[in-house]
């Protein structure tokens, strides 16, 4: 069960402002990852609120005091390089000390772990930001997901599209992100993670597009209880969604 | 044909029956029935086929077959016969068959999928290869391109016979053919650097300049380049400037353009002879076409992934002219349309939008976050009858564009 939110309970954010760090999208950029960005900044700019963000490659700092840390995914060279980086500069992992929401994807997903895996399996260091570890299987999962997100998320069935070799194990104060019901996500019939503020999953799609109610979700945490969008607002997003979900038949897998 | 083996032979002339039946039949251009059927009789055929001729194998993320058939169309200077899978069929049978439609020419001029390079190579033992560029595409099915470059970089290390055009603008690719024992080099640009921000030799940062590209961490360097596309003009290897006035518009088409100059210079064809070859070429397998429809010019670009898209609108009419954008996501276009949020759209604000295709709505909610208004249309027919101006640009995705091209009657 995902605790609401961390021990380190953070300054609630300034009113009606919300910061949004995407990390290295000159390496972890493979799945269209910029579209979870532009869906957060959409979605909150809808209610009124003041968004900065802030692109950070591998060669500047990652600032500490924004509220939302994005990372996609990425091949396995960049991701190596990625986790030392990352593991040099700090930055993140104090951020996430501070109780910042951190949403990574695929390989940003494996990086906040202890361990993945590298180019030729062998095992890697990652930023210990969540206790789990990623390892390679024999096949690759490649393919539209459905899964549902733990009820007291209070968000609908997550839909998205995986394409990884990835298997993750959580471990102690780690609760899965969701229940595979068709695809093949962790390896073990959950999917992603979360612990606090801090959530990873192996679906793209964009992921955020497609669930708008995990992009609310995660403004929710940064600048508090929002009002619903206007219908008007969210009718291609509504579409997009049904379509994707009907177009999985249940147990496809 | 009188040198090929009896079951060569009778490979070439099974699978050369079966395309026609397969053409009659009205399902494509025969061409990979043909050649799977022949593989199947003699499956050295391909390496039979390509034996005596002087083979160039054109392969890259995007321009294989508009840059082959800018090859094929420079080599023309020389008078011979050219044999060449014209159409985009790039895996083993598409090739053989291209080669078994000209037996007796004594040049070939294929295209090939970036993941058969390798065997390809072999087989045919490649007089020439041309490496175009190497970016994100149907990541899906594809491996991730720096896997491929490895292959290839592992390939062309024993290639000694071959010479090896590439472009030393894309870093995957200077580095894949930096293994080969004689390579041309040839600036050719880039202009997505999305999937290059690493240095494919050691993984750290690289660093972009004006002139090229450098990593600060192992020295590895943009090699210097014998042949330069320089705006509209080429620049030769002694030193020449050429003007680059192609029938075939846009950037992308200079680059390979440039690269077909590189390649026929290796054949003794000069860029002064090459040039009037090149200009002949108007449109590549439906690309680049215009079609009429109820008084509307309809012009058709293809793209099928972000660096595609890039290129394919810097193509574009000035606004006001409308544009169709059409997306599907069958196996041939990769079944993942998470790259649609790769593309900026932002620069088609200020024209009207049309969007189609199977994946019409995730273009829809794409096209929303980037503020570009536009309008859904069943299909190009019902987008014709939306515009009220008299062109149209139409830029779609692998079967969508295919689809598009059928029913405006494959008037290509």
């Amino acid at each position: 069960m995902p605790p609401a939110r961390g021990a380190h309970a953070r300054r609630p954010s300034s009113l009606g402002r919300v910061g949004l760090v995407w990390v290295y999208p000159d390496l972890l950029s493979t799945y269209g990852d910029r579209g979870n960005l532009l869906v957060l900044e959409r979605r909150a700019r809808l209610r009124g609120l003041d968004v900065e963000s802030v692109m950070v490659n591998a060669d500047q700092p990652i600032p500490q005091q924004a509220d939302i840390y994005l990372m996609g995914g990425g091949e396995d060279l960049p991701q190596i390089l990625a986790a030392s980086r990352l593991r040099a500069d700090g930055g993140l992992t104090a951020a996430a000390r501070n109780g910042a929401v951190i949403f990574a994807v695929c390989a940003g997903y494996q990086l906040l772990g202890r361990e993945f895996g590298g180019e030729d399996g062998q095992p890697v260091q990652g930023l210990e930001i969540l206790n789990m570890r990623s390892g390679r299987s024999q096949r690759r999962g490649v393919g539209e997901i459905l899964a549902d997100a733990d009820p007291s998320l209070g968000v609908p069935r997550l839909t998205g599209f995986e394409n990884h070799q990835g298997v993750t194990q959580l471990g102690e104060g780690v609760a899965p992100l969701a229940k595979v019901a068709v695809g093949v996500g962790n390896g073990d019939g959950t999917e992603g993670a979360i612990a606090g503020r801090v959530v990873g999953t192996y679906l793209h799609g964009p992921v955020l597009v497609r669930n708008p109610d995990l992009a609310d979700l995660l403004l929710t945490w940064a600048a508090g209880p929002l009002p619903p969008l206007q219908a008007d607002d969210e009718e291609w997003t509504r579409r997009l969604r049904e379509q994707r979900l009907a177009a999985v038949p249940a147990g496809s897998a | 044909m009188g040198k090929l083996p009896l079951r060569a032979r009778l490979a070439t002339t099974i699978g050369g029956a079966a395309g026609k039946m397969s053409r009659l039949a009205g399902r494509g251009d025969g061409s990979v029935i043909g050649g799977v059927i022949g593989l199947r009789v003699e499956p050295d055929l391909l390496a039979l086929l390509a034996a005596g001729r002087r083979v160039v194998l054109v392969t890259g993320t995007n321009g294989k077959t508009t840059t082959t058939r800018l090859i094929t169309a420079a080599l023309g200077a020389l008078g011979q016969e050219v044999a060449s899978n014209a159409f985009g069929a790039n895996m083993e049978a598409g090739l053989a068959a291209a080669l078994g439609q000209a037996p007796d020419a004594p040049l070939a001029v294929l295209e090939v999928d970036e993941k058969y390079l390798p065997t390809v190579l072999g087989t045919t033992r490649a007089w020439a290869v041309a490496l175009l560029n190497l970016s994100r595409d149907q990541m899906d099915r594809a491996a991730e391109i720096w896997l491929v470059a490895r292959r290839w970089r592992e390939a062309l290390a024993t290639a000694t016979d071959c010479r090896v055009v590439a472009n030393a603008d894309d870093p995957l690719i200077a580095w894949a053919a930096g293994a080969a024992p004689n390579v041309i080099w040839v600036a050719a640009g880039q202009r997505w650097h999305e999937d290059s921000w690493c240095c494919p030799r050691c993984g750290s940062h690289l660093s972009r300049e004006e002139l090229g590209w450098r990593c600060d961490e192992c020295g590895f360097t943009r090699p210097p380049t014998s042949w330069v596309l320089d705006g509209s003009s080429v620049i030769d290897p002694t030193g020449r400037a050429h003007d680059l006035s192609l029938s075939l518009p846009g950037r992308a088409n200079r680059a390979n353009a440039t690269v077909a100059l590189a390649v026929a210079g290796e054949f003794g064809v000069g860029p002064e002879q090459a040039l009037p070859w090149l200009q002949k070429v108007t449109s590549v397998a439906g690309r680049y076409t215009q079609v009429e429809r109820r008084g509307r010019q309809v012009r058709l670009l293809l793209a099928k992934n972000p660096a595609g898209w890039l290129e394919a609108f810097d193509v574009l009419d000035d606004p006001p002219v409308p544009v169709l954008l059409s997306v599907n996501a069958r196996e041939p276009d990769g079944k993942d349309t998470s790259w649609l949020w790769d593309v900026d759209y932002r620069v088609l604000r200020g024209r009207p939008v049309l969007v189609s295709g199977e994946r019409s709505l995730d273009l829809a909610v794409r096209l929303e976050a980037d503020l570009v208004p536009f309008e859904l249309a069943e299909d190009v027919d019902d987008a014709v009858n939306r515009v009220n101006s008299g062109r149209l640009d139409v830029i779609a995705n692998y079967t969508a564009f295919q689809q598009i091209r059928v029913s405006l009657g494959r008037a290509a």
